[in-house]
């Protein structure tokens, strides 16, 4: 049996009412040809009820249209699978007490931007002493050993260091994502690991504004971290994953 | 002399936050005596970036048959023999003298080794200088002209009223560059900025020719300025209104993008005393000394710098650490006028990155933006937007920069770098841009003149804290004058970063000048803006 309400579309005023709203821009003169362009455009989406109820010259032959219409198609929640990261989230102190109490030693971290990636905000957030939004960061931690390495680090250099330091955790840090630089960089980091044979004796974590869990997985790291992630999150799932493969092995 | 409009401002700038300006004096002491101890440490010193940069302002262009550039090869091959102590001022000019070859000529025959320049014969340190001297001379007039041919444009084309809209582009390709440059252009931004590829400012050359390639950015080359200059002076006649072409004078390669910048008349540069040491862990004497040669590039070339203290608030605590945005800025400042910058030359920059769930934050912004405007009142600040803060909820992300806009109109801020309602998802669409300029213009043109309108209330929230970020300022300005300005860098003054006093990139590329070392263009622009020449 189909549970109904497990199938959903976008929500306006009513219930599955399918009223989605859009902008974007199309390169062509604004007119009335502009907004016929632009509704023919949303209905080769398959949406319905297309209202365009906006539009802006750009400039240089490009209009700006904001569209309201009818996405028309069913979700079902039922079947919805995304990975998620399954450690518990835990506070500073839980943290700390759970690493002296079930591990026994502090626990080493080692992380950097890598490649050409200048942008250390979000790696800073997660490691410096102040942290971000109230959650102190790695570094704070009595319970934790941290090396942050800064930006635009090769990806040789954070092996090394890794290596050297015996690092428990890996972090490495991706926020420009222009036309997909970050992969191919990610991809050789996790290559080199493994034909050094050395995949197996860190927790790699990834992190930046356009990760997600998922690719971080795809591109073969343990855990992925997006944007607005507590420097307490990385440091909950670094430490229970520490202890499960104490656990495992 | 100050003209009659500039003390009607000012005092009645006075009148708006009563801040102590025997403070501000004091502030200004401390930082002469910081930017003294810096001189003393740099002055004996020159760079092979400096000495690239001779051979760039002497027209030298082009690269060798592996891509590099003619100014690297030749540099590189009197850096081997260790005869850049004397300078390539005079090795190429003895060359220049002996072969009667023409620049570009002698330059590519040097780096096919058909001329060695130590095989020559050696004309004595004046002749050399002397025939130098008439060169470099006619290749800084032209650089005159550009100064010129620009003050004419903007008196046919006059820029828009400030706070200028200054917006980016950022797609890696120069030609689609172009295109958003363009549009944005007639959108009504005032100022373009070409954001150069990332990493640029590691790399010990400046890459040649126009391009298509680049992360987050396009490649700061000499074909690149061109292109964009050409492009905007096209549009500047078309819409009657002069729009600001910038780039990026930092990095190792800082003083030859500044001659680029002059050579192409490019109108504005940022260009830090401090950002590549903290942010780029470049080397700090290779840092101070490029930035004095290149901040004399663009005073003689009329170019407005942008100075990077918006930088210190992406990493640390805007609330916390706003004293130390100040007193870089006094830095920057002194700094600046010792390289022949004009007071209207200092994009100060600043920024509005205080946590917007903090209550009264823009209160706390207003009295920072507000306490800027009056200690640096001839100065075109750089306002610098959120971006800490801006999490991908675009809707917010349109309020806060509308805040953002607030704030800078009603404290007469001057070089207003838009929000982009999609910071922190992506370099920013070509609608992304039109709807911040779009954002700026509703904020300024409804409130105009709303600056005129304010005073802030004596002992207010507002007064309080612009006074008490000045005190820490002088205090933090004391501290930083006894210990030094690379001391105080090395214990983490600025940005919670910090860094070693002999690390960092490029510290191979410092070199110790020898007594019979000269650059004739550091004398050329030395008498132009008056300074004793180093």
């Amino acid at each position: 049996m189909l549970d109904k309400d497990n199938m959903i579309k976008a929500y306006g005023d009513t219930y599955n009412d399918g009223k989605i709203q859009l902008s974007f821009t199309l390169p062509v003169q604004k007119g009335v040809e502009a907004e016929e362009a632009a509704r023919v455009y949303c209905a080769k989406m398959g949406l319905k009820e297309v209202e365009v109820v906006d539009m802006k010259d750009l400039r240089e032959g490009f209009t700006f249209f904001v569209v309201y219409a009818i996405a028309d198609v069913f979700v079902n929640l039922d079947k919805i699978n995304v990975a998620k990261i399954e450690t518990e989230e835990m506070s500073y102190y839980e943290i700390n007490d759970y690493i002296k109490e079930k591990i026994g030693k502090p626990l080493t971290v080692v992380g950097a931007c890598t490649g050409s990636d200048a942008h250390t905000v979000g790696l800073d957030a997660i490691l410096n002493m102040k942290g971000y939004a109230g959650e102190y960061g790695l570094e704070r931690y009595p319970q934790f050993n941290t090396y942050n390495m800064g930006s635009q680090v090769p990806n040789e250099k954070l092996i090394e260091k890794a290596v050297k330091e015996k690092t428990d955790a890996i972090l490495v840090s991706q926020v420009v994502t222009q036309k997909n630089v970050h992969i191919k960089n990610l991809t050789e980091f996790v290559e080199i690991l493994e034909a050094e044979g050395l995949r197996d004796d860190f927790i790699l974590v990834l992190g930046g504004p356009r990760i997600s869990h998922e690719l971080a997985l795809e591109l073969g790291f343990d855990a992925g971290f997006g944007s607005g992630t507590k420097p307490n999150q990385v440091a909950s799932y670094i430490a229970q994953k520490v202890y499960q493969n104490i656990n495992n092995k | 002399m100050l003209s009659q409009r500039n003390i009607e401002r000012r005092s009645t700038l006075a009148l708006k936050l009563d801040l102590d300006q025997k403070l501000i004096d004091l502030c200004r002491n401390y930082t002469a005596d910081i930017a003294d101890d810096v001189e003393d440490k740099i002055a004996k010193n020159t760079t092979t970036s400096v000495e690239r940069t001779v051979l760039r302002l002497l027209g030298v262009d082009g690269v060798d048959e592996h891509g590099i550039p003619l100014s690297n090869v030749i540099v590189e091959k009197v850096q081997k023999e260790e005869e850049l102590n004397r300078g390539i001022s005079y090795w190429f000019g003895n060359a220049l003298l002996q072969t009667k070859l023409s620049v570009q000529k002698l330059a590519q025959a040097v780096a096919k080794d058909e001329v060695g320049l130590f095989k020559l014969p050696k004309a004595s340190n004046e002749e050399v200088y002397d025939y130098l001297l008439k060169l470099a001379r006619a290749k800084a007039d032209e650089i005159k002209d550009n100064v010129k041919i620009r003050k004419e444009m903007k008196k046919e084309h006059p820029p828009g009223p400030k706070p200028w809209l200054y917006v980016i582009v950022a797609t890696g390709n120069i030609y689609e560059d172009v295109k958003q440059a363009k549009a944005a252009a007639r959108e009504g931004a005032d100022i373009i900025a070409v954001i150069r590829s990332t990493a640029q400012s590691l790399l010990d050359y400046v890459p040649y020719g126009p391009t298509t390639e680049g992360f987050g950015g396009t490649y700061a080359t000499q074909a690149n300025f061109k292109i964009m200059r050409e492009a905007l002076d096209e549009v500047i006649k078309e819409e009657g209104h002069y729009v600001q072409l910038v780039n990026y004078c930092s990095g190792l390669a800082m003083p030859e993008i500044a001659a680029m910048g002059a050579i192409e008349r490019l109108d504005m540069m940022l260009n830090d005393a401090m950002y590549g040491i903290l942010f780029r862990d470049i080397n700090m004497k290779r840092t101070f000394v490029d930035q004095h040669f290149s901040r004399m590039i663009n005073a003689y070339a009329g170019v407005i710098i942008n100075t990077g203290e918006d930088n210190y608030l992406t990493t640390a605590d805007a609330v916390k650490e706003a004293h130390t945005v100040l007193a870089s800025q006094f830095i920057n400042e002194e700094l600046g006028l010792r390289t022949g910058l004009s007071k209207e030359q200092l994009g100060l920059g600043h920024a509005f990155e205080i946590n917007p769930e903090i209550e009264d934050s823009f209160l706390m912004e207003l009295a920072q933006a507000q306490m800027v405007r009056q200690i640096f009142p001839d100065s075109p600040l750089k306002y610098m937007p959120p971006t800490k803060y801006m999490n991908g909820d675009i809707f917010r992300g349109h309020l806060m920069d509308g805040m953002f806009n607030m704030a800078s109109i009603m404290t007469n801020q001057s070089i207003q770098l838009l929000g982009m309602l999609t910071e922190a998802i992506h370099t920013p669409f070509l609608q992304d841009r039109a709807l911040s300029i779009e954002n700026a213009k509703h904020v300024f043109n409804s409130a105009r003149n709303i600056s005129d309108e304010i005073q802030f209330k004596p002992d207010g929230k507002i007064q309080k804290r612009a006074n008490q970020v000045l005190e820490e300022t002088a205090e933090i300005l004391k501290d930083i004058a006894d210990k030094g300005l690379m001391k105080s860098l090395s214990e983490g003054i600025f940005a919670d970063i910090k860094r070693p006093m002999d690390g960092g990139k490029g510290s191979d590329g410092v070199i110790k000048k020898s007594p019979d070392y000269f650059n004739p263009f550091i004398d050329i622009f030395a008498e132009e803006l008056d300074l004793d020449a180093r």
